[in-house]
């Protein structure tokens, strides 16, 4: 039996800082996907939302919120949350439920309203909480990501540069999209003088906070017979499994990591480990691959993924940026949409804007950023406390 | 000169010692392997059903997995110093424990006096302090090549 979905809508609230209620940019979007498949709201049987921890209870249960707000009508609801895979998970929700034939077409959307400021730890002096205590600790976010890539300049030779050439590319990318928040192409001069926040990244290479919502009408492939979109782009993976004991690179919010002393005990990467399970779901493999939208959090971490997503050997990551092949127009674009840089991160919103991108290029769609003969795409993102997705979408 | 007495920044994580500080956690009596902080209910390696622990001291050397520094004063709890002045941080990989740890690196000392692979010492320094003591904490101590420790 195919394990395919079909995905019959996609639809985004362009990316922003507004302060509005979240769900209204999760119903704006939920429209647009609608508007897309070409099917009723009345007809959508399971909303899967994602949930977002910032906006008080009805954002535990964003489903229902947005449910409500779309005007209650008896479908079933779900709402998952996990950090930055939030979005996936609720994904992978929905392809569960259509898989086992309990409904046909769903609704999968997520929404986020950010705070302005800094996201500090809850009060009080509370060092079992791993997130309270590094910041005692003077350990904050943008610290992992400047480890992760001071390492690959002592390891591999990366340099600054090659973070900024991650920047510009997504920049320019960027530029063309009327749903990413910064539009405006930086050129390496103003990339290299901004502000050091945690050597070797500077502020123009760490991605902000935004708000903004994405959504997707996903249903099976005898639904999209039905009403006549046999030919709809298809999910092929989603995959969200946990990191295998023991971590072998020190993750957000921890002071260390797991130890790989025991016997029979080996240290595992948690980001090489969640596309290698997309792949495998897919039953397609990284040669297949022809474009890809990865979590770049730090310029220097999209190169990373590439290493994680099998696209380059381990170390060879800047060599693609260098030359282009990751460009709009190269061989292996990655970041079409433009990616974290351009967006800003809407958490439970992030993992779905992805899989619209891919949707978008699968389709030919994708306006000024279309690429040429698109036919498989990859996502992947990570996030706290062990969660990350990959989904695997295909023509 | 400063008369405040001298407290652990989180008491039970470190040794007071000023000479030869260790970090304190624990090592699974099964499996053998190491916790920091240390954990003392469940043993975390899929394959041991553990409850018993001894508690350790940690290595106090090992090799910088990867270092930074932060330029820009970090949210509470952290207690800045005013002016803010800005602070570098390793993560160390133990051999024996074959396990990372973070924690800044002593004063004076920015990333361009480390690199990977480099060995570095724990020592104990001021993280903060509050009207009755001196909060230490542990921190990294690169050492040149040569020097010891
Ligand atoms: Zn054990």
């Amino acid at each position: 039996m195919s394990q395919d979905i079909a995905v019959l809508g996609v639809g985004m609230h362009p990316w922003g800082k507004w302060g509005r209620n979240f769900s209204e940019y999760g119903v704006y979007a939920a429209r647009e996907a609608l508007k897309d498949a070409g099917i009723p709201w009345q007809d959508v049987q399971f909303v899967s939302g994602a949930a977002t921890m910032r906006c008080g209870y009805p954002g535990y249960v964003a489903g229902a919120t947005i449910a409500q707000a779309l005007g209650w009508q008896g479908a079933q609801v779900n709402t998952s949350y996990a950090a930055c895979a939030s979005g996936s998970q609720a994904l992978a929700a929905a392809r569960a439920k259509i898989l086992a034939g309990e409904c046909e077409v769903a609704l999968v959307v997520g929404a986020d309203t950010t705070p302005k400021g800094f996201l500090a730890p809850a009060k009080g002096f509370r060092p079992e909480d791993p997130d309270w205590l590094r910041f005692y600790l003077g350990i904050t976010n943008p610290t992992y990501f400047a480890l992760y890539a001071r390492r690959r300049m002592d390891l591999y030779g990366d340099t600054e540069e090659d973070f900024g050439l991650v920047k510009i590319k997504n920049s320019e990318n960027g530029f063309t999209n009327p749903n990413a928040r910064y539009k405006k192409k930086f050129t390496m001069e103003e990339i290299l003088n901004s502000a050091m926040v945690a050597d070797p990244l500077r502020l123009l290479q760490i991605c902000a906070t935004s708000d903004g919502g994405a959504a997707m009408i996903v249903s099976s492939m005898e639904y999209a017979k039905r009403i006549g979109k046999a030919n709809a782009v298809k999910v092929a993976a989603v995959s969200t499994v946990t990191p295998t004991f023991a971590s072998a690179v020190v993750e957000m919010p921890d002071i260390a990591t797991d130890s790989a002393a025991a016997a029979g005990v080996e240290a595992h990467s948690f980001r090489a480990a969640l596309p290698k399970k997309a792949y495998e779901q897919a039953g397609i493999g990284p040669e297949d691959v022809s474009l890809a939208e990865v979590y770049d959090l730090s310029s220097a971490l999209e190169l990373d993924w590439y290493e994680d997503l099998m696209l380059c050997p381990r170390g060879e990551a800047a060599q693609m940026v260098r030359e282009g092949a990751t460009k709009l127009g190269g061989r292996l674009p990655v970041n079409t949409s433009g990616g974290l840089a351009c967006f800003g991160e809407a958490v439970p919103a992030q993992a779905i804007a992805q899989v619209c991108e891919l949707t978008w290029q699968l389709r030919g769609q994708a306006g000024e950023r279309q690429i040429a003969n698109a036919k498989v795409g990859i996502t992947a993102n990570q996030g706290l406390f062990g969660h990350g997705s990959s989904v695997i979408l295909k023509k | 000169m400063n008369n405040k007495p001298v407290q652990a920044a989180i008491e039970g994580w470190f040794t007071l010692d000023t000479d030869t500080p260790h970090l304190i956690g624990a090592c699974c009596e099964k499996c053998g392997t190491y916790y920091f902080p240390k954990t003392l209910s469940f043993c975390k390696n899929p394959a041991c059903d553990s409850t018993t622990f001894n508690e350790v001291e940690l290595s106090r050397q090992g090799k910088i997995w990867s270092y930074t520094n932060a330029c820009y004063k970090p949210p509470e709890p952290f207690v800045a110093d005013e002016p803010f002045v800005p602070y570098a941080i390793a993560a160390v990989e133990l051999e024996k424990e074959q396990m990372i740890i973070l924690g800044q690196v002593v004063k004076g000392v920015d990333v361009d006096q480390m690199k990977v692979g480099k060995t570095a010492t724990l020592v104990l320094e001021t993280l903060h302090e509050d009207d009755d003591a001196i909060k230490v904490t542990w921190k990294w101590q690169p050492i040149a090549q040569g020097e010891s420790a």
